[in-house]
């Protein structure tokens, strides 16, 4: 009996080998950058510092590397890699990046929190995600290091925390730029919308986008919810948004579900004007997906691929020559983030001794500074205010034959 | 007319998960495990059938035959591994190793096929079916689903009560150790039933993904807690109480959606489960079992 069950384990092994194999085999596919290993820069890849003639500073990565929501994870963290090889190549300050995964989940996000610290991390690179973020800034701010989100979006990260700063916009911010700017570009008479009552992300910027069309006088004429559990059949909140009339259907969502909807609406013979936020930044690289479905969706992003100015271009190329996929917003904003600790930290003499507090305080000082200013790719001229949300101007953009244009 | 055409979502969801449903009661009515892994399979059914049309070119009804055949496999290579060492061990044990399996599978397919969504094409090409003048779909979809899921059913019942193999599985579902002594091979007949049971979720994912075309490592969770539920909600172990319960749950959830609130909807199916199992403990089609001591 027992050698039966080890010949069977041997033949399983080598069948689930020969499957692994025969999969890593495929013809060039464009999601390579899958696992949990090949994305994330090992500390022993970074430059050592020449004596502490130039300082080596410990910068300290969370974000979701595997799980659902690892396609923003593994974005922010690639982008952060080739900043921080852009600035080592430069020969001044010297960054060592540790990114660990948090899987999206609050608590292992403290955990991973806690490995940073033992590692001896000095300037905090996260979180990716909202969740987790709220729990790893109090944290953050216990300890007094420094912390640069790249995309938790939430005011609840930043709220009370003078050390925690974020790249992108706040949820609220959003919400606010959404309803402005379908006003006043006219888009819509009436707007339903359909939000994700179970996310942190979709609920903020849902509120405030009421508050702002109510004091702009947009009507809202339906407003309906899906969780996580029920992102599978929209036929119900496509249909009251059809019966109210409207004419727009905000979608504050991720592109997963706003996939779905598409392609329900469709289905239905439904076609009001799609307005997104940034968490629709993505709907066009879904392999296999219909594009067709997604023409004419607006929304308002701060970082289009298909920029054609410097910088954008020459991270876009370098991007896809490492990882074979067009960065997204979070690869931009991971990218940003430590280009932006780099700015501030250009001129100061801080050296690997310098502690995480000090260094917290030093950058504080910076950032909150009215000189501090930082042209990156999500944005120009970005400034931060006391309670660390960053100000910037969205771009609204519009998708026409399956790629981005500026609507303005 | 709304009200038919919430009905007809209703049981366009409720077929889904009337089809999922079918893989976990048949190896819980025959096997006496839950086998929380399922829906995963139906995730790797689904992205075995997205490589076939996708990545080789192969035509849809190939591609399903291939993602069946796959899951076919991969349901007996987890039972011979991660079951039958078991067999005599605690049911919670089984329990706790087919969420492990659940998990294995969600992160192997993770590092496979990456955490990006992907975008199914469905295999289904019959045209909608409108009527009263389009102002109600139903989507092909559900015409197949619904048409698969009664031949599925006519074949389990047919397995189960007509041929040899049938016999051997109802007479281990009864007594798996009186079984062996009167000569039935107990881990043949509950591999056979794991074979069945892991084709059905190579179908239940390929239609599941046709009808919501979208692709994660996560996919086949929720549908599969669903449908879980559901074959509870019929009466788990009865091949047409898992029918039953999962177009009663889509049906419930849609209209609860529609005519209470979109927040509540999984709250208003739960409720009504828990009402349904107060007055009917074993299900609405759920055998009651004496327990002689």
């Amino acid at each position: 009996m027992k050698r039966r069950f080890y010949s069977t384990f041997a033949v399983a092994l080598v069948l689930c080998l020969a499957l692994l194999a025969g999969c890593a085999g495929q013809p060039a596919k464009p999601t390579e950058p899958s696992g949990s290993e090949a994305p994330v820069p090992s500390e022993s890849e970074s430059v050592k510092p020449d004596d502490g003639v130039k300082a080596t500073i410990k910068l300290g990565g969370i974000g979701p590397l595997t799980g659902g929501a690892a396609v923003y994870g593994i974005a922010a963290a690639n982008g952060a890699k080739i900043a921080v090889d852009e600035i080592n190549a430069l020969g001044g300050i010297q960054f060592e990046l540790n990114f660990q995964d948090d899987e999206h989940d609050a608590e292992k996000s403290v955990n991973a929190y806690n490995v940073l610290k033992d590692w001896g991390m000095q300037i905090l690179v996260g979180t990716v995600t909202t969740t987790p973020g709220i729990a790893v800034s109090a944290e953050a701010f216990e300890d007094r290091i420094f912390a640069l989100t790249p995309s938790a979006s939430s005011p609840a990260v930043v709220e009370g925390k003078d050390n925690v700063f974020q790249m992108c916009f706040t949820d609220p911010n959003q919400g606010i730029a959404s309803a402005q700017y379908i006003q006043d570009k006219n888009l819509a008479t009436k707007v339903a919308i359909i939000y994700n009552n179970a996310d942190a992300y979709s609920t903020g910027i849902y509120e405030k986008f009421v508050s702002e069309a109510k004091a702009k006088n947009l009507e809202v004429v339906s407003t309906t919810t899906f969780t996580d559990d029920t992102a599978n059949d929209f036929s119900v909140q496509l249909t009251e948004a059809q019966k109210a009339g409207a004419d727009l259907i905000f979608l504050p969502i991720y592109y997963q579900p706003a996939s779905l909807i598409l392609a329900q609406a469709k289905a239905m013979n439904y076609e009001p004007t799609f307005f997104g936020v940034d968490g629709m930044d993505g709907i066009l690289t879904m392999e296999n997906f219909d594009t067709a479905l997604a023409e004419g969706v607006m929304l308002l992003t701060p970082f289009v691929a298909d920029a054609t100015d410097e910088k954008t271009v020459s991270f876009v190329k370098k991007y896809d020559e490492l990882y074979g996929e067009v960065p997204n917003q979070f690869a931009a904003d991971g990218y940003d983030v430590v280009y932006a600790l780099y700015e501030a930290l250009k001129d100061s003499d801080v050296t690997a001794d310098t502690s995480a507090s000090e260094l917290c305080d030093l950058l504080i000082g910076t950032f909150t500074s009215d000189s501090f200013v930082f042209n990156g790719l999500t944005g120009e001229n970005m400034t931060w205010s006391k309670s660390g949300e960053v100000a910037k101007a969205p771009k609204g953009m519009v998708i026409e034959n399956g790629v981005y244009v500026g609507m303005d | 007319m709304d009200f038919l055409s919430y009905l007809i979502s209703g049981i366009s969801l409720g077929s889904i998960y009337a089809i999922i449903a079918l893989g976990y009661t048949m190896v819980y009515g025959i096997a006496k495990m839950l086998n929380f892994a399922h829906g995963d399979v139906i995730m790797v059914g689904g992205y075995m059938s997205f490589m076939a049309t996708t990545h080789f070119g192969w035509p849809p009804l190939l591609s399903v035959l291939f993602a069946m055949a796959v899951c076919t496999l991969l349901g007996i290579v987890i039972e011979q591994l991660a079951y039958k060492p078991l067999r005599s061990a605690p049911a919670l044990a089984v329990l706790i190793t087919a969420i492990g399996v659940s998990y294995f599978l969600q992160n192997a397919a993770l590092l496979i096929w990456s955490a990006n969504p992907k975008s199914f094409s469905s295999v289904v090409f019959l045209e909608a079916l409108r009527l009263f003048d389009g102002r109600l779909i139903i989507s092909g979809t559900t015409i197949v689903t619904i048409i698969v899921c009664l031949v599925i059913i006519l074949i389990l019942n047919t397995i189960v009560n007509k041929t040899k193999v049938g016999r051997a599985m109802r007479a281990v579902s009864e007594d798996k150790d009186a079984a062996q002594l009167m000569g039935v091979n107990v881990n043949k007949t509950i591999s056979i039933t794991f074979a069945i049971g892991s084709a059905l979720a190579a179908i239940a994912g390929v239609l599941l993904c046709s009808a919501y075309p979208i692709l994660m490592p996560t996919t086949g969770a929720m549908p599969g807690i669903k449908a879980f539920t559901a074959a509870v909600f019929g009466g788990i172990g009865s091949i047409p109480g898992a029918f039953l319960g999962g177009i009663l749950l889509g049906i419930i959830e849609i209209l609860g959606k529609a005519y209470i609130s979109t927040q509540l909807s999984d709250a208003i199916v739960f409720a009504v489960l828990i009402i349904i199992l107060l007055v009917k403990p074993t299900g609405l089609l759920g055998k009651k079992v004496l327990v002689k001591v």
